[in-house]
C-alpha cells in the first residue's frame, strides 16, 4: 500500500482494462446489451441501459434536462456499494420476509375471518384460504405472532442497508430512458413504500403509539398486500441480477478479506458501484457484520417479550419488558379495568353470568362457579404487540358451561364482557375453542383470584387463541347451536 | 416471431415478460386498493393522518430525510477527522478514531429510530391504558445502553491503540520508521479493532 487506505491509483491497479469508472460503465453496459442480443430468451427480462425506448424524444429531452442541484452519482463514494453486497441483502430478505409475511396472514386467520371478526372484514380473495384455527399446539399464536412481530423488528437493519446499497439508482439521470423503466420505478413505490409503511406502522402499534390515527389493522394488512405484490415482482425481475451478483464474488473469500484489500466491485450496469470511489472505512465483512450486529441487538432488546424469563428483562426499551412485581397477578396487562371502564360495583357480589342459547337462560354467580368443577392448564396468553406469557389457569371448562346451558355440541359461542362497547368488549369463539379441554371460563390464576386488571371475576382462556379473544370481566356466553 | 419481440422489446425497453408481470401486479395493487376503498386513503380532518400519506411519506422520509441525515453526518465525521489530521499530523493517533466513533453512535441511532415512542413520550395515554405503567424509564434506559456502546468503544478503541503501538514500537527498533509507515499502521489497526460488535 503507498497511501492511506485505497486511492484511484489502487482502484485502476485492480482494474488495469478501465481507465475512468465512467466509461467502464459504459463499455460493461454495451457488453451486456449485445450478450442479451446473442441470448435473449435467457438472462435478465430487465430495461437494457443505454438506448432510448419509445418514444424517444421523450427520453431524450428527459435526458438533456437534468435538474440543477440533483446529486451528480460522485457524490455516492462508498466503495462497498455494489451489486454484490445489494445482492446480499437482497438474499437475505428474500428468504426471511416471506416468513413475516406469511405469519401476519396466518394471524389475520387466527382472529376467525369465517366468523366475521378478522379485521379488516372485507379482503376478497387477498387471504390465505380460511380454515378454523386450532387450539393445539397451544403455543400456535404465540410462535406465529411472536415471529412475526420479532422477526420483524431483527430485519429493520437489513432493510436499512438494502436501501442504503441502492440508494444512488435514486439520483441517477435520466432516470427513465423507457416505458420499461418508468413501470418498473412505479413498482419500487410499491416494495420501498411498502416495507417502510408496514414497519413504520407495526413498530409504532407495538409500543402504543397510534400517531398514524388510521386503523392499524387495515392499513397494515392492505400495505402488506402492496408491498407483498411489490416483493414479488421485484423478485422475478431481479432474481437472475441477483444471481448472477453473487456468483461474481465469493462470500468465503470476502469474509478473509481486511480492510487493507478492500476494493471496489467491478463497474456494473445499474450504476452501483462509484465512479469515484473514496478509500474504504470498513471492509465488505465489516459492513456484514455491522448489520448482523444491528440485528442480533434489536433482536436482544426484544425477544424476550415474546419468550418470556429471564429474556424478558432485556427487552428494555418495548412495553412487554417491564417486570409488574413478583405476586400472582403481575403479569402483563393489555389493557386495565379502568381504561375498560369497569365499574368495580358490577364486578362484586352482584355479578352474575348469564348462559343462554339453550331452553332458557341459565344464570350463576361466583361462588356457584366455584363449586362446579375446577380444571387447571397452563397456557400462554399472547396478543397483536408480538408479546405473550405463560401462567397457570384454574377454573371451569367452557364445555362445561355449554352442557350447563344445555347446548352441549355448540357450533360457537359469543362471550360478551361488562365492558360497554368498544374494539374487543365481545368474541365469538370457534367450535373446537369452546369444546378444547383445557378451555376455561378462569376464576383464578396462579393459585389466586384474578385481579381486577386481569378480568376478575372472571376471564376466558382458550388455548392459541389471540389474547384480545379471551374476553376479560365476562358477564354473557350464548352458545349457538 | 423473434424479430417482432426483438422490435416490442426495443419500443418498450424490455422483454414483454417484463411488462406483463408489472402490468399483473399494478392490477392487483388496484384491487387491493378497491377492496380498502380509495376513500379509505385520505382523511378529511387531518390530512397527515391518511394512509396514502404515510405510504407516500415513507419513501420521502427515508430517502430524502433519514437517509441525506445520516450519510450528511458520516461525511461530516470523515471531513473533520481529515481536517484535524491534515493540519496536525503529528498529532494524528495511531488508530482512526472513525468506526469507533461510528458504531456505537449508529446503535444508539437505531435504537431511537425504532423505540423513540418510549424514548419521547409519545402515546403515553393509549400506553397508561394499555399497561396501566408509565413510559418513565425509557429515557434513561436508552441514555445508559448509549452509553455503554460508547464506553465498549472506548475500551477496545484504547486496546487497539495499546496494541499498534507496541507493534510500531517493535517494528522501529532495528531501523527508523518511513514516512509511509504511519497510515499503513492505522489501516491495519482499524482491520484488527472493526468487528468487535
Amino acid at each position: 500500500m503507498d497511501g492511506p487506505g485505497l486511492d484511484a491509483a489502487g482502484e485502476s491497479e485492480h482494474e488495469p482494462d478501465v481507465p475512468d469508472g465512467a466509461a467502464g460503465t459504459r463499455a460493461d453496459s454495451s457488453a451486456e446489451d449485445s450478450r442479451s442480443e446473442d441470448a435473449p430468451a435467457e438472462g435478465t427480462h430487465g430495461p437494457g441501459s443505454g438506448e432510448f425506448g419509445f418514444p424517444g424524444r421523450l427520453w431524450r429531452t428527459i435526458a438533456e434536462h437534468r435538474p440543477p442541484g440533483l446529486p451528480t452519482s460522485r457524490v455516492f463514494t462508498s466503495p462497498l456499494r455494489g451489486p454484490w453486497l445489494t445482492s446480499v441483502f437482497g438474499f437475505l430478505l428474500l428468504i426471511s420476509l416471506p416468513l413475516v409475511a406469511l405469519t401476519g396472514l396466518l394471524d389475520y386467520i387466527a382472529y376467525s375471518p369465517r366468523l366475521h371478526q378478522s379485521i379488516p372484514g372485507n379482503v376478497g380473495f387477498l387471504h390465505l384460504p380460511f380454515f378454523n384455527w386450532p387450539t393445539r399446539p397451544v403455543w400456535l399464536f404465540q410462535v406465529t405472532e411472536g415471529l412475526h412481530v420479532c422477526l420483524g423488528l431483527i430485519l429493520v437493519p437489513v432493510v436499512l442497508a438494502k436501501l442504503w446499497s441502492v440508494m444512488p439508482k435514486l439520483f441517477t439521470w435520466p432516470p427513465l430512458r423507457s416505458v420499461a423503466e418508468l413501470l418498473e420505478r412505479l413498482s419500487l413505490v410499491m416494495i420501498v413504500g411498502g416495507i417502510v409503511f408496514e414497519m413504520a406502522t407495526g413498530i409504532l402499534n407495538i409500543q402504543y403509539d397510534y400517531l398514524f390515527g388510521f386503523n392499524f389493522y387495515t392499513a397494515h394488512y392492505f400495505g402488506a398486500w402492496v408491498f407483498m405484490t411489490g416483493f414479488v415482482v421485484h423478485v422475478a425481475l431481479k432474481f437472475p441480477t441477483m444471481v448472477r451478483s453473487l456468483r461474481s464474488r465469493s462470500l468465503r473469500d470476502e469474509l478473509r478479506t481486511p480492510l487493507a484489500d478492500t476494493v471496489p466491485e467491478e463497474p456494473d450496469v445499474d450504476g452501483l458501484v462509484p465512479t469515484d470511489p473514496g478509500p474504504p472505512t470498513l471492509s465488505r465483512r465489516g459492513a456484514l457484520a455491522l448489520v448482523g450486529g444491528g440485528s442480533l441487538l434489536v433482536a436482544v432488546l426484544t425477544v424476550g417479550q415474546s419468550i418470556g424469563g429471564v429474556a424478558r428483562d432485556a427487552a428494555l426499551l418495548i412495553p412487554r419488558g417491564r417486570s409488574y412485581g413478583d405476586g400472582p397477578n403481575d403479569f402483563q396487562i393489555n389493557k386495565t379495568a379502568v381504561a375498560a371502564s369497569i365499574d368495580p360495583s358490577t364486578t362484586g357480589p352482584a355479578w352474575r353470568l348469564s348462559l343462554t342459547g339453550g331452553a332458557g337462560e341459565v344464570t350463576l354467580d361466583r361462588e356457584m362457579l366455584m363449586a362446579m368443577h375446577q380444571h387447571t392448564a397452563d397456557l400462554p396468553i399472547a396478543c397483536v404487540e408480538g408479546w405473550s406469557t405463560t401462567q397457570r389457569w384454574t377454573g371451569v371448562r367452557l364445555a362445561d358451561l355449554a352442557g350447563l346451558a344445555g347446548v352441549p355440541h355448540p357450533a360457537k359461542a359469543h362471550v360478551q364482557s361488562l365492558e360497554g362497547g368498544g374494539g374487543f368488549s365481545e368474541a365469538w369463539l370457534q367450535q373446537n375453542q369452546v369444546l378444547d379441554p383445557d378451555a376455561l371460563l378462569a376464576l383464578r390464576v396462579n393459585g389466586v383470584d384474578l385481579s381486577p386488571d386481569h378480568g376478575y371475576p372472571a376471564r376466558v382462556i382458550v388455548p392459541a387463541l389471540p389474547g384480545v379473544h379471551c374476553t376479560k370481566w365476562v358477564r354473557s356466553i350464548e352458545f349457538v347451536r | 416471431m423473434r424479430s417482432t419481440i426483438d422490435r416490442a422489446r426495443r419500443a418498450y425497453g424490455a422483454h414483454p415478460l417484463h411488462l406483463l408481470s408489472l402490468l399483473a401486479s399494478f392490477a392487483l395493487v388496484g384491487y387491493a386498493i378497491s377492496l380498502l376503498g380509495v376513500h379509505s386513503l385520505w382523511n378529511d380532518r387531518v390530512w397527515w393522518q391518511s394512509i396514502i400519506v404515510w405510504f407516500l411519506g415513507a419513501i420521502v422520509l427515508h430517502d430524502l430525510v433519514l437517509f441525506p441525515f445520516y450519510a450528511l453526518a458520516d461525511r461530516s465525521l470523515g471531513a473533520g477527522w481529515r481536517a484535524v489530521t491534515g493540519r496536525a499530523p503529528e498529532a494524528t493517533p495511531a488508530v482512526s478514531p472513525r468506526n469507533y466513533l461510528r458504531l456505537p453512535a449508529m446503535a444508539s441511532g437505531l435504537l431511537l429510530l425504532m423505540f423513540f415512542p418510549g424514548i419521547i413520550r409519545q402515546g403515553s395515554g393509549s400506553y397508561l391504558r394499555a399497561t396501566g405503567l408509565t413510559q418513565q424509564p425509557y429515557l434513561g434506559r436508552w441514555l445508559l445502553l448509549t452509553g455503554a456502546f460508547f464506553a465498549v468503544s472506548a475500551v477496545s478503541y484504547a486496546a487497539a491503540t495499546v496494541r499498534v503501538r507496541h507493534r510500531r514500537a517493535t517494528a522501529v527498533t532495528p531501523s527508523p520508521p518511513s514516512s509511509d509507515e504511519d497510515p499503513g499502521a492505522t489501516v491495519v489497526a482499524a482491520t484488527d479493532g472493526e468487528p468487535t460488535w
